[in-house]
């Protein structure tokens, strides 16, 4: 196997006196997606923040393609093509759908994704680019979330829960996008609620739980079972 | 774990010595007349002052998040209620000066209810705007000397007392009496009900707010509060002077620079830090003043290391390094048989 | 008679030009960054006599002296606020207020210190005493250059914000400061520009001001006032509004004059509470403080 495009190495991340991950070892190969599973408050959010560098870490705690990055700001670690979805989408309400698009391109990177092909991606984006980000609905505003973070042309993109409040047949929508996303060899991480959707996009699984890894394993191989025990650490 | 006693208690070793220092020091400080000099009870006098203003500025902007950059609004209008009630409505000083305290409530309602609808830094500078417009206004009052400004008429200074050591004994003892009422003033009411009111608001205003403490009325109290002692302050401010003009009355580097720069360098938030601010203040002053603008400015350089580097200023060092309060507000639990606690 | 107080009126507008300039500096930053800049008005005075410097040292007209003091000035407020103020931000207001106050008395006094409290006075020769008659009303060159300059600024501004890349990163900052890193903007060098243009419009401001009148460095908290009372008068966040609020604030002011010299000041002040006690918000509000 070859070296993983991100390797994470005994994360710990703090709030302030409270611990949310304990040493935590991830690794996200070339091309590959992988899905992060846990209960709520598991620490999955925090390992993407951590990874996006919203969260201040050991440099060395998180390595992207070789380079020690955990402690690089968020900018810096987006400059070197990693971009993150946050959950609940946060987009920008004094900018416009187009500008909250143009702006995800702000790091200036080469690469497939445009205003045109996010337009083409989600075409209802194109009828409402001029529309305050804030008049759409939420299934709408989570497509922007998504072309935001495309239009920085990442080799890894960071899904949080980007079916978080959206209603089953948008969320149907979303994921029916995701295989062209994730086309031409950009690598994926998708934190996700609902395991059976996380486990059919995905390639490999994490389960995280108490800020611990508690299981890892090929999404086709792992059983019901063993997440059952790895989510609420109980037989 | 063995039964040790524990008791639930607010005072403390350190608080018990400080008090009884503090007794010890105030009656040499009252016995000042017999053993100090003109010069020294003037600077004593001058430094009470400016204690008692720095106090109150640190309960509006340490405790109640009310940060004021018009506190001269009411220096300068206690002062010239005394003028005019003395020279005007005939009025003994001592009385004025209590009458200016009584005054400096009525007129801080109107306005609190005016500015309070600022935020934040906006309501900083709308303090400052409210200040102008006192001394603007107070520079239209020929009767008072207009811009020019007035002395007070030396029929009333003697009504003080009738030999001169006697008015200078008196007016040191009330710049000494106004500083003590202040701080024991913004003790008790710290460690009223209303004052845990104000450090619930002051560590979270949303969660004081909805526990039930009405955030708007406990900051008016205070803003009402602090406005009437600043006025009383300020009677007392030119009851020294003798002389009182629209630009030294409203000065905003007098009233409330210098005073900001006393708290955030003795320690904002705290009791100790305005006291402690003041005595490295006058200390900073009586060896640099003859710098002049030069000292200004590292008086403001000082005050923005400090905000920066140890925003809990002098008196916040020194109780992180060595566990002290001397004016307990807390409540904190000890072991009463004597074994240290882990 | 008439003519005298449409006179007071006209002039009081074209004051209010002077003063939405001494505003758009603070408004700006706040909307950026939610800052309170009390030492913006000592930045004006700063501005004024560093065009005075520049027009003597180099014997040139007071405006052209623009070219060297709105860089100088945009350099110092980038490095003001990557090297000072950056760090007072967040979510207590009181670091922010309390450094920018010592910044102010740092300031004030460093100009006394170097200029002595002498006031004094930009000459900009013809210019100050050029007039054009409108309808029977003398109006003067400067003071309608100066209305102009305003809404041209204000304008550019207007567009920056809204139009431009920079102001698309302005606004994405200010919404929300954590999803802007991610997209690569740098909030410390974000607002580092928003500071450094703030103080790019104070220097136009500060030289507009010492041409027009006298100035000593003690005048800077005066003029912070007037510019915060433009902001609230026309509503926060709203640069447009800003404009009618110097206008307003300055008609007040000449009409207070008009009435009694002595009423300038107090009558702007007054407007001023008047319009707080109506309309808390502003007359034209866009966000909320």
């Amino acid at each position: 196997m070859s070296e993983p495009i991100l390797r994470i190495e005994g994360l710990d991340a703090h709030y302030g006196d409270f611990q949310a991950i304990y040493g935590i070892d991830m690794s996200v190969a070339e091309g590959e997606v992988l899905a992060i599973i846990g209960a709520n408050g598991a620490g999955k959010t925090t390992a993407m923040r951590s990874i996006a560098g919203l969260m201040q870490n050991g440099a060395d705690q998180i390595r992207y393609r070789g380079e020690a990055i955990g402690a690089l700001r968020a900018d810096q670690v987006a400059e070197r093509g990693i971009a993150l979805v946050p959950e609940g989408r946060q987009l920008f309400p004094s900018l416009s759908v187009e500008e909250n698009l143009i702006i995800g391109g702000q790091v200036g990177r080469d690469g497939p994704w445009s205003l045109k092909t996010v337009f083409e991606l989600f075409p209802i984006l194109e009828e409402r680019r001029n529309q305050a980000s804030t008049s759409l609905s939420g299934g709408q505003q989570q497509m922007v979330a998504i072309g935001r973070a495309l239009m920085a042309n990442p080799d890894l993109i960071l899904f949080d829960e980007i079916s978080l409040g959206l209603a089953p047949v948008i969320i149907k929508d979303i994921y029916q996008a995701l295989p062209g996303i994730v086309r031409g060899g950009m690598s994926a991480v998708i934190v996700e609620q609902d395991i059976t959707k996380a486990l059919s996009v995905s390639s490999r699984v994490y389960c995280l739980q108490e800020g611990r890894v508690s299981l890892e394993g090929a999404s086709a191989a792992v059983s019901r079972k063993d997440i059952a025990r790895a989510y609420f650490g109980v037989e | 774990m063995s039964a040790k006693a524990s008791q639930v208690t607010r005072t403390t070793n350190a608080a018990r010595a400080a008090a009884v220092l503090g007794v010890i020091a105030l009656v040499i400080l009252i016995a000042a007349p017999w053993w100090a000099g003109r010069a020294d009870m003037r600077l004593m006098s001058e430094l009470f002052l400016y204690m008692a203003l720095a106090s109150l500025w640190n309960l509006m902007a340490g405790y109640a998040g009310l940060v004021s950059v018009g506190q001269q609004a009411y220096v300068g209008f206690g002062g010239y209620m005394l003028f005019a009630l003395t020279i005007f409505a005939g009025l003994h000083p001592v009385f004025a000066i209590a009458a200016a305290a009584v005054l400096g409530a009525a007129i801080s309602v109107p306005v609190a209810a005016l500015i309070f609808r600022l935020r934040g830094a906006y309501f900083a500078i709308g303090t400052w705007v409210i200040a102008e417009v006192f001394r603007l206004g107070f520079a239209q009052v020929s009767a008072l000397g207009g811009g020019s400004g007035s002395s007070l008429p030396v029929g009333i200074v003697k009504s003080l007392a009738a030999s001169r050591s006697g008015r200078e004994s008196l007016s040191y003892w009330l710049a000494l009496g106004a500083a003590l009422l202040v701080v024991v003033v913004i003790y008790g009411f710290l460690r009223s009900r209303k004052g845990l009111a104000l450090t619930a608001i002051r560590d979270n205003e949303l969660a004081a707010g909805s526990l039930g403490i009405d955030v708007w009325r406990t900051k008016f109290l205070v803003y009402v509060v602090v406005s009437a002692l600043t006025a009383m302050i300020g009677a007392l401010i030119f009851l020294q002077k003798l002389r009182i003009s629209p630009d030294a009355a409203f000065s905003v580097n007098d009233w409330t620079a210098f005073v900001i720069f006393i708290v955030v360098i003795g320690g904002i938030g705290t009791i100790e830090g305005p006291i402690i601010g003041t005595l490295i203040f006058f200390l900073l002053r009586e060896t640099l003043a003859d710098l002049g603008t030069i000292y200004l400015m590292v008086l403001g350089l000082v005050a923005i290391v400090v905000m920066l580097k140890a925003p809990k200023g002098v008196w916040g060092f020194v109780r992180e390094r060595f566990d002290v309060q001397l004016f307990p507000l807390g409540y904190r639990v000890v072991q009463v048989d004597g074994d240290k606690g882990a | 008679m008439i003519m005298e107080w449409a006179n007071a009126i006209v002039q009081g507008t074209l004051l209010g030009g002077l003063y939405a300039l001494f505003a758009a500096g603070l408004s700006l930053i706040f909307g950026v960054m939610r800052l309170v800049n009390i030492a913006h008005g000592d930045l004006i005075v700063l501005a004024a006599y560093l065009g005075l410097t520049t027009a003597i040292v180099l014997g040139v007209h007071p405006l052209a002296a623009l070219l060297i003091v709105v860089p100088a000035m945009a350099a110092i407020g980038y490095a003001l606020q990557r090297g000072v103020l950056n760090q007072t931000l967040g979510d207590d207001i009181l670091p922010p207020l309390l450094v920018t106050f010592g910044l102010s008395v740092i300031i004030q006094n460093a100009l006394l210190e170097v200029y002595s409290a002498d006031p004094q006075k930009m000459d900009a020769g013809a210019l100050e005493t050029a007039s054009i008659s409108v309808g029977g009303l003398a109006l003067g060159v400067l003071p309608l250059l100066t209305f102009a300059v305003a809404v041209a600024i204000i304008a550019t501004l207007q567009w920056t914000f809204y139009r431009t890349a920079l102001g698309r990163a302005f606004r994405a900052v200010s919404d929300n400061q954590d999803i802007a890193q991610l997209m690569g903007l740098n909030r410390r060098h974000v607002f580092g520009l928003a500071m450094a243009l703030s103080l790019a419009v104070t220097a136009v401001a500060g030289i507009l001001l010492g041409v027009r009148t006298s100035f000593d460095p003690s005048i800077g908290g005066g003029r912070l006032i007037f510019g915060f009372e433009a902001v609230i008068i026309g509503g926060l966040g709203n640069l447009w509004g800003t404009l009618a609020g110097g206008v307003i604030l300055g008609v007040a002011q000449t009409v207070g004059a008009k009435i009694n010299p002595g009423w300038q000041i107090l009558a702007g002040h007054i407007a001023f509470l008047l319009i707080l006690a109506v309309r808390p918000n502003g007359l034209f509000p866009r966000i909320s403080g």
